[in-house]
């Protein structure tokens, strides 16, 4: 029954950062959500008894793509916004 | 075994959010975050029935391991070319028809 | 106006999407469990497949024809990606920060991390674990001496490069051919030799992905296009 209860914080969890990534106002914010998403993830694989998957989750979901998206974040944020480059 | 039908019925719902993410949102970075979400969707969908109906499955878990790799190196294509966009135009989203009708 | 008709009946259709998938969770979870006939076979042919664990076994054994798809498909990401890249931009000595107390944590974990990666490897022909965690730690490990700016010469567009991007793939289809040329399938091991084969394909499959992922990291454009032109950003 103690696990019931686990599984169901845990998909309460994975849906609530699911939906922070989605409907989140602030870009670096749904990013944050997003890496959280997949530390979620790769805990939900350990308790569907996917021990790999779990691995490349928290490798890939948490660390890899995180950083990717982190990255861009900044990146596009560093030009003034409105786009001084529309003529070229 | 009724914990892993929860896990599908997560998969079906960030199925739709995600779904419904790539289509309604305009910025190229939450679309590319809402598919990401959408594959997450899938992958615990492939999973989680066989985990329901029979116990693990090795080979639905091989199919998701090579899925999730493929799905890593096409966000980060993705992101090269939004940022290559991004360089060109100085926009993070794509014009739509009526935009370019002007 | 219309475009908010059109965003209302895109949200109506993708309640109505996962609507049904949600119906069809319900009519399938319904049925009754028929003869696992997958799980089955698989445990019947595991000790020829070379090695124990069943995950490795589908990757590399049993599907291994998906596997080598697969990395022909990051392979093509992986060129393109770099083909998109400014060539300064591959070998941009910018670095993101000197901190000195970063890179004395670096030097600490980057070797952990490459050592942890080569466990990972070998641990995955008997327990979780494999090519592509073993890949995509690989790529961390690169991206995070990368974000410290840490010179990464190989990364420099030329031969090295391509060579690292390739490896993996051409290794696998040349065991593959190997295999047909000798009489047997396409893909298929020689018996005996599946164990020690698998491994050599993993380390090359592990190195091509930590490439790849590593190369598509750091062809994203870096710096605004006027920076190239000379002066720091403003």
């Amino acid at each position: 029954m103690t696990e019931l209860w686990l599984d169901g914080l845990l998909v309460c969890a994975l849906l609530a950062t699911a939906a922070g990534a989605l409907l989140s106002r602030d870009l670096f914010r749904a990013v944050v959500m997003f890496i959280a998403f997949g530390l979620l993830m790769s805990l939900a694989w350990v308790r569907l008894r996917a021990p790999d998957i779990a691995l490349a989750e928290a490798i890939i979901g948490a660390g890899l793509s995180g950083v990717l998206f982190l990255d861009a974040v900044s990146h596009l944020r560093r030009r003034p916004a409105g786009g001084a480059a529309e003529d070229d | 075994m009724t914990s892993a039908l929860l896990y599908v019925l997560a998969g079906a719902l960030l199925c739709g959010g995600g779904l419904a993410g790539c289509l309604l949102v305009r910025h190229l970075l939450r679309r590319l975050l809402a598919f990401n979400l959408l594959g997450s969707g899938v992958f615990l969908l492939l999973v989680g029935l066989p985990a329901h109906r029979h116990g693990s499955d090795p080979v639905t878990h091989a199919l998701v391991l090579t899925g999730i790799v493929v799905a890593v190196a096409a966000t980060a294509l993705a992101l090269v070319l939004i940022r290559r966009y991004f360089h060109l135009t100085g926009r993070v989203s794509l014009p739509t028809g009526r935009q370019e009708d002007r | 106006m219309i475009e908010r008709a059109r965003q209302a009946l895109l949200g109506a259709a993708c309640l109505l999407f996962t609507v049904c998938l949600l119906w069809a969770v319900r009519h399938l979870v319904a049925l009754p469990a028929e003869q696992q006939a997958l799980s089955v076979l698989l445990s019947r042919w595991l000790p020829d497949s070379g090695v124990s664990h069943p995950v490795t076994a589908v990757l590399l054994n049993f599907r291994s024809y998906d596997t080598l798809l697969e990395i022909g498909v990051l392979v093509i990401a992986g060129m393109v990606g770099i083909s998109l890249a400014r060539t300064s931009a591959l070998e941009d000595p910018a670095m993101r920060s000197a901190d000195p107390l970063l890179h004395a944590l670096l030097r600490l974990f980057l070797p952990l991390l490459v050592l942890l990666a080569g466990w990972l490897l070998w641990a995955g022909s008997s327990r979780p674990g494999g090519a592509f965690q073993a890949g995509a730690l690989l790529a961390a490990a690169g991206v995070l001496g990368r974000l410290a700016g840490l010179p990464m010469a190989f990364l420099r567009p030329g031969t090295l490069l391509r060579a690292g991007l390739v490896l993996g793939f051409s290794v696998f289809l040349l065991i593959a051919l190997l295999g047909a040329l000798d009489g047997r399938a396409f893909l298929a091991y020689p018996p005996g030799l599946a164990g020690a084969l698998i491994l050599v394909i993993e380390a090359g499959l592990s190195l091509s992905i930590g490439m790849i992922l590593l190369a598509l990291f750091v062809s994203a454009p870096v710096a605004p296009e006027e920076d190239a032109d000379g002066g720091p950003p403003a």
